[in-house]
């Protein structure tokens, strides 16, 4: 039967080809010589769309305005595309951008597998990247580059900021549940390493693919391991399957989950009522101060939406290159390179920020709690500050970097 | 302990398999029936599934409707909107290449996911379970929550309740009639188009239960349907095509061995069910309950 056929054809392809992830159209431009261009590469239509996405475009189109729409007397445009959380698909569309589209930057990044392919393409051509919605901390070691910028959060400062916090209240034994790809191994790596300094151990992990629904096998596996703390190396919608499922099958409140990396967003999907109590480490909260507040709301009025610290490192990471081409005076990738090493930054985002010459942007983090539905007063307002972690201590020392830019000094 | 697992965590993931199986089961049928009749591939099966689930959330999250109600209702709704598509669109590709079908029906999933995702964002939305289902029950070796046990008894009624109409009632036996030969029924003064609507109805009808089953357990979101599509396919093929008993004994068997997997080796999970339907293939190539056709 021809039918019959075609179905298991198209069955067997279907799984080769792993057909599900859907693209969507690409704006872009002829390629002109005086226009600064800025490529903005993210996830669009996949699992970390919220996180980035389309705000993530309209955060950098806001720097732009912001910033009076041209740099020394050279327009200033923005372009964006999608790389599908695919390696592959990040690095042919950076070789293009800045081989035939004249982009002289690109932004976000979502993705630590997406962002370390495409940090290897700018490094070979010597064009700019930012990432600021990946947390691999290869970035500033053994892919360190002169042009890659690693600017909101890493590995390293998640693990120093949730992770560091709950060892010193006590919970000393750790199962990981991860996300099976640079994101998730590097994180558990960083927490472990925390953990264990601090003399507790880690019992166990299992490993899901990206996107998962289901997490009760695993909830089971956590219960288990009879470590006190769950740790979630994960984000976005599987994290909140993974808070869900430990909840669902009585896991929690015996065992203590640890979400290494919740995004603002993930506690509108949770919803307070789950939410409350757990700590999340972000560089950027809307409602911390005047400033961010004004921002926020002009982003929101944008997008219907609160900015997390993604879409306000897109805006000041921008902000901070356009400021690097003024002072420059020039586009020219090495000299814009070297000025955005020499100027501090100072905006609702970081105050006496600075990028170290492995590209590492150091600045100030924040430990939060998720407030109970009774404490939260209006609309979106859901954390309360615990601590600060200065800067410093958030981010790997740099004498512990193992990238090559610093033999040379 | 058992293989060096402990029994316990043993027993857990077999019941969890079940659960995830009665899932399959009621996907891989409502595939299996509209592939049947209508020798349609129905890529959009997720996308119903999806859809079950949204139309769900939007009725009780939105509107304050009753979960009773609305595990009714949704697939009612949804089975309406899938018959509108096969008699606008769908029935115009029969007796072409099946390749027409399958890009059509997969144009649908990205219309489909596209529109939710701009209208709800990819994150996902919560939906509580319904405070009658919200305990557990302490199985000794697990505590499985009431909802997963629900699951399991609403998804195989639904599965045995579709297997006695098709195979035991007079409508079931003029599908069957229509199956076999189309023109012949349609001389005995049976309603064939309508019969083929009414089962593509029924099989998106199907896949939207199972949607709202899967709503309170799996975040609800434009993607839930598409990861699960692909597996489903594997399912159909592996139980053998157009076989309906096939379809549900291999969901719920496959439902397990993954949960196994997930123990013995978690990164396997994912590929366990495509390695099995590549065996299945090279041994039976009509699947475990397909008959050979010549």
């Amino acid at each position: 039967m021809p039918a019959k056929n075609a179905f298991t054809t198209i069955a067997l392809s279907s799984a080769v080809l792993g057909i599900g992830g859907i693209s969507s159209a690409v704006a872009d431009d002829g390629y002109t010589d005086d226009v600064v261009r800025i490529g903005v590469l993210t996830d669009m239509s996949g699992i970390y769309s919220d996180l980035s996405g389309e705000a993530a475009v309209t955060a950098v189109e806001m720097a732009v305005e912001d910033f009076g729409g041209e740099v020394n007397g050279v327009p200033i445009e923005v372009i964006h595309g999608d790389h599908r959380n695919e390696a592959d698909t990040g690095a042919s569309r950076a070789r293009e951008w800045y081989d035939s589209e004249g982009v002289d930057m690109i932004n976000d990044l979502s993705n630590s597998g997406v962002a370390l392919a495409v940090a290897a393409v700018a490094d070979e051509r010597e064009r700019h990247a930012i990432v600021n919605s990946s947390s691999t901390v290869d970035l500033t070691n053994e892919y360190c580059s002169p042009y890659v910028t690693h600017y909101t959060y890493d590995a390293h400062s998640l693990a120093h900021g949730t992770g560091k916090s709950i060892v010193e209240d006590g919970g000393e034994s750790w199962f990981f549940l991860t996300v099976d790809f640079a994101f998730g191994i590097g994180l558990e790596e960083q927490v472990s390493e925390v953990v264990r300094d601090a003399g507790g151990q880690v019992v166990g992990a299992a490993r899901h693919p990206l996107d998962t629904s289901d997490f009760s096998s695993y909830a089971l596996q956590a219960q288990a391991s009879n470590a006190e703390i769950i740790g979630i190396a994960s984000t976005g919608a599987d994290a909140i399957n993974a808070i869900n499922a430990l909840a669902e099958f009585g896991v929690t409140p015996d065992q203590q989950p640890a979400a290494l990396l919740l995004w603002y967003d993930d506690i509108d999907s949770l919803g307070l009522e789950t939410a409350q109590e757990l700590l999340l480490t972000n560089a950027f909260y809307w409602d911390a101060d005047e400033d961010t507040r004004e921002f926020s709301e002009r982003f929101y009025e944008r997008t219907d939406r609160m900015p997390n610290m993604a879409h306000a490192g897109n805006y000041s990471s921008t902000m901070h290159y356009l400021k690097a081409i003024e002072e420059a005076g020039s586009d020219d990738s090495a000299a814009v390179s070297e000025a955005m090493r020499e100027m501090k930054i100072n905006d609702f985002f970081a105050s006496d920020g600075y990028i170290r010459p492995n590209g590492r942007m150091v600045h100030d983090q924040y430990l939060w709690k998720v407030k109970s539905p009774d404490a939260s007063e209006y609309d979106y307002d859901y954390l309360e500050l615990v601590t600060t972690i200065p800067g410093e201590e958030a981010f790997q020392p740099l004498e512990e970097s193992t990238c090559h830019l610093l033999d040379d000094e | 302990m058992l293989f060096g697992v402990p029994l316990q965590a043993l027993m857990g993931q077999l019941m969890l398999g079940i659960v995830n199986g009665s899932f399959y089961a009621v996907l891989s049928l409502g595939l299996a029936i509209i592939f049947g009749v209508l020798k349609i591939v129905n890529f959009a099966h997720g996308a119903f599934f999806m859809l079950g689930a949204f139309t769900a959330f939007l009725l009780a999250q939105h509107l304050g409707a009753n979960y009773w109600f609305v595990l009714f209702l949704a697939p009612v709704f949804v089975a309406l909107v899938g018959m509108l598509f096969e008699w606008l669109f769908l029935r115009r590709l029969y007796g072409l290449d099946p390749i027409y079908g399958l890009l059509l029906t997969f144009s649908l999933v990205l219309v489909l996911e596209g529109g939710f995702r701009v209208a709800f964002g990819s994150s996902g939305q919560p939906f509580s379970t319904p405070d009658m289902l919200t305990g557990t029950i302490n199985l000794g070796f697990m505590v499985l929550p009431l909802y997963r046990a629900f699951v399991i008894v609403a998804a195989l009624s639904s599965c045995l309740v579709t297997w006695y109409v098709i195979e035991r009632t007079s409508l079931g036996a003029s599908l069957r009639a229509a199956t076999e030969r189309p023109d012949l029924t349609q001389a005995f003064g049976i309603n064939v188009p309508r019969l083929v609507t009414l089962t593509y109805g029924a099989g998106v009808g199907l896949a939207a239960f199972a949607g709202v089953l899967a709503a309170p357990i799996f975040h609800v979101n434009p993607s839930m349907g598409s990861s699960l599509v692909i597996t489903i396919f594997a399912i159909v093929v592996i139980g053998g095509l157009g076989s309906i008993k096939g379809a549900i004994i291999t969901g719920l068997g496959l439902g397990v061995v993954e949960g196994l997997t997930r123990l013995f080796y978690s990164e396997f999970s994912s590929t366990i069910v495509f390695l099995i339907m590549v065996l299945v293939l090279m041994l039976r190539p009509a699947g475990l309950f397909g008959r050979e056709e010549g």
